[in-house]
């Protein structure tokens, strides 16, 4: 038993996507969605049309969760956090993260660029180490202090 | 050595109970505030932990660990509050007489009148889960792991898997990904996911980590280094199937394997510890059962959100510098047992029932004044996927009840009592109650 057969976290619980899009294209379904814009994780269930489009939403939804599954359903963006080397610090890495979240699959890139910079302590927390990165609107902000050794 | 009766309250740690505890205390009324770390700098564990999910109930905000932290202690700097760092407690009697040491000082006496134990806890190791196998290096708990990587910047592995789906070993899995370390799998024993089930969705799915579930280690195999691990599904019962058994070839196995409070303080102290938390026995004022000791966080028992080891910290924090401003004169010692045990008012015990693994805390102070905010912090055990009741009995009636919207162990169940609830408390026939999900 895998873990999708018991929470289809994410995945179309209707085969009502995909290949069959042409055929069935008006029929709606249902996705069931985990909401990760705050740790209380809410289960929230979305009827789409077969297009795509979000017909309904419930379950327990906030403003963010709404927000969430708009987002989920046609461009997923998560929260990088990550860490960059520091120079003459009490500690050698500061930790940074996107405040706002960037496209899902762009998380990987925005990592190996964060390997390459280095800053000199001190370090405030909340600096912005990368502005407006390639254009995207989201900014790698630290989210600690490292003081100078 | 002298003996220095000064403060009126001592914390014993400076992770995110200890932290608002001190502040709370503090600003409870003209009290002297000690706050003792053994570590170099304050926060806890939070600082290693980088990643946002901090911080949604305290601050309505989805921040990172070292900045939920940063912001008690910008607080805590700018409150008159002493802190001592790079200090270890390493005595503690039912008397209140504290002895710790540290480099500048040396060995160091103190009796204040109340104490708040906000030790937390520490990770469940390789020999307590009794794995069988070679000892090479390799072999690393994962939060050891969280601190080389995320604080020292030393990255200990090439090929990592893991063992445990909690929380901790996910948001890991993500982590050494991230840094350009491949991690091939996450284990887990049983048949479910122990974690957040959020974090299974960005640290797991989102990076393409298996999970394998019912799956356990057999074996670790390596000479200097851990060059492979064979691993052994399970059945309902968790025990090996034959036949089942992979080799994957890994040069770094991390344990997720679960949190066990620190306590060994607490025990020198006198205070009794439930077996089923592995922590102090508190009531709804974060009292332990010996006068002027308090405690909060996961010391007391494991929780998963810090925004609740915050909270609970505030109530010790206040309820301990109370403790101290009805007991202190300034003259030390002369608070009794008995004394405070005539005013301590009724008290309801709460004992874990069907489908609930632990209760936070395990008695309830009666006050039906308004004033004070109970929140049961209740731990289920039983995995249930639909909405379910949780009852309060009292003897063979049920006295409250209230809906959620399913049973995971994974997640505690937090309830504040109204009003009429605690006066259904306050009404109860027996002097333990039970609490029941169905």
């Amino acid at each position: 038993m895998s873990f999708c057969e018991q929470f289809p976290v994410g995945e179309q619980t209707s085969d009502a996507a995909g290949a069959d899009r042409d055929e069935r294209g008006s029929e709606n379904s249902e996705q069931s969605i985990i909401c990760l814009r705050c740790p209380r994780g809410c289960e929230i269930s979305t009827t789409l049309d077969g297009y795509g489009g979000i017909v309904e939403i419930f379950g327990n939804v906030c403003k963010l969760g709404r927000e969430y599954v708009e987002a989920e359903i046609t461009n997923p963006l998560r929260i990088l956090p990550t860490s960059v080397r520091v120079r003459s610090g009490e500690r050698p890495l500061v930790p940074v993260w996107t405040p706002k979240p960037i496209p899902k699959g762009r998380l990987m890139d925005l990592a190996r660029a964060t390997r390459s910079i280095e800053l000199e302590a001190p370090v405030a927390i909340g600096q912005v180490v990368i502005e407006n990165w390639e254009g995207l609107g989201v900014d790698l902000v630290t989210s600690g202090a490292v003081r100078r050794a | 050595m002298t003996c220095d009766t000064s403060y009126d309250v001592i914390v014993i740690g400076g992770g995110p109970a200890g932290l608002a505890a001190a502040l709370s205390a503090r600003a409870e009324g003209n009290v002297r505030v000690l706050l003792i770390e053994r570590n170099d700098s304050l926060g806890g564990i939070l600082p290693q932990c980088i990643h946002n999910g901090f911080g949604a109930v305290i601050f309505g905000n989805d921040l990172p660990g070292p900045e939920y932290a940063y912001r008690y202690q910008e607080q805590v700097e700018a409150a008159d509050i002493d802190v001592m760092l790079d200090t270890m407690v390493m005595d503690l009697t039912p008397e209140r007489d504290l002895y710790a040491m540290n480099a500048t000082h040396g060995y160091l006496h103190y009796r204040p009148r109340s104490i708040i134990l906000a030790m937390g806890c520490r990770e469940r190791t390789r020999a307590q889960i009794r794995l069988p196998g070679s000892r090479c290096s390799g072999v690393y708990t994962a939060g050891t792991v969280q601190r080389l990587v995320n604080i020292e910047g030393y990255m200990p592995g090439r090929r990592f898997l893991i063992l445990g789906s909690g929380d901790i070993g996910m948001i890991m899995a993500r982590r050494l990904t991230i840094e350009g370390a491949e991690v091939v799998g996450v284990l887990e024993l049983l048949p479910f996911l122990t974690g957040l089930r959020r974090n299974f969705v960005q640290c797991l799915q989102d990076y393409n980590i298996p999970l394998h579930l019912s799956t356990t280690v057999s074996n670790i195999i390596g000479g200097q280094r851990l060059e492979a691990v064979e691993t052994v599904k399970v059945d309902e019962e968790l025990q090996p199937i034959p036949g089942s058994t992979e080799r994957i070839e890994c040069d770094s196995l991390l344990l997720s394997v679960g949190l066990i409070p620190e306590n060994e303080l607490s025990l020198k102290a006198g205070v009794h510890l439930d077996p089923r938390t592995g922590g102090p026995l508190v009531d709804s004022t974060m009292a332990t059962d010996v006068p002027g000791i308090y405690a909060a966080g996961n010391v007391t028992s494991i929780y998963d959100l810090v925004d609740y080891v915050s909270k609970a910290g505030e109530v010790a924090g206040r309820h301990a510098a109370r403790y101290a401003l009805e007991h202190g004169t300034g003259n030390g010692n002369n608070a009794t047992a008995g004394r405070d045990a005539s005013k301590a008012g009724a008290m309801v015990a709460i004992r874990p029932g069907e489908n609930v693994g632990t209760v936070i805390p395990q008695r309830v102070r009666i006050d039906t004044s308004g004033n004070e905010e109970v929140t049961l912090m209740l731990r289920p055990n039983a995995l249930i996927e639909r909405k379910v009741t949780v009852e309060l009995w009292d003897g063979d009636r049920p006295i409250m009840s209230f809906r959620e919207n399913y049973s995971r162990p994974a997640e505690m169940m937090v309830h504040t009592l109204r009003a009429k609830q605690m006066q259904a408390l306050a009404e109860a026939h027996e002097h333990e109650l039970t609490v029941v999900i169905q």
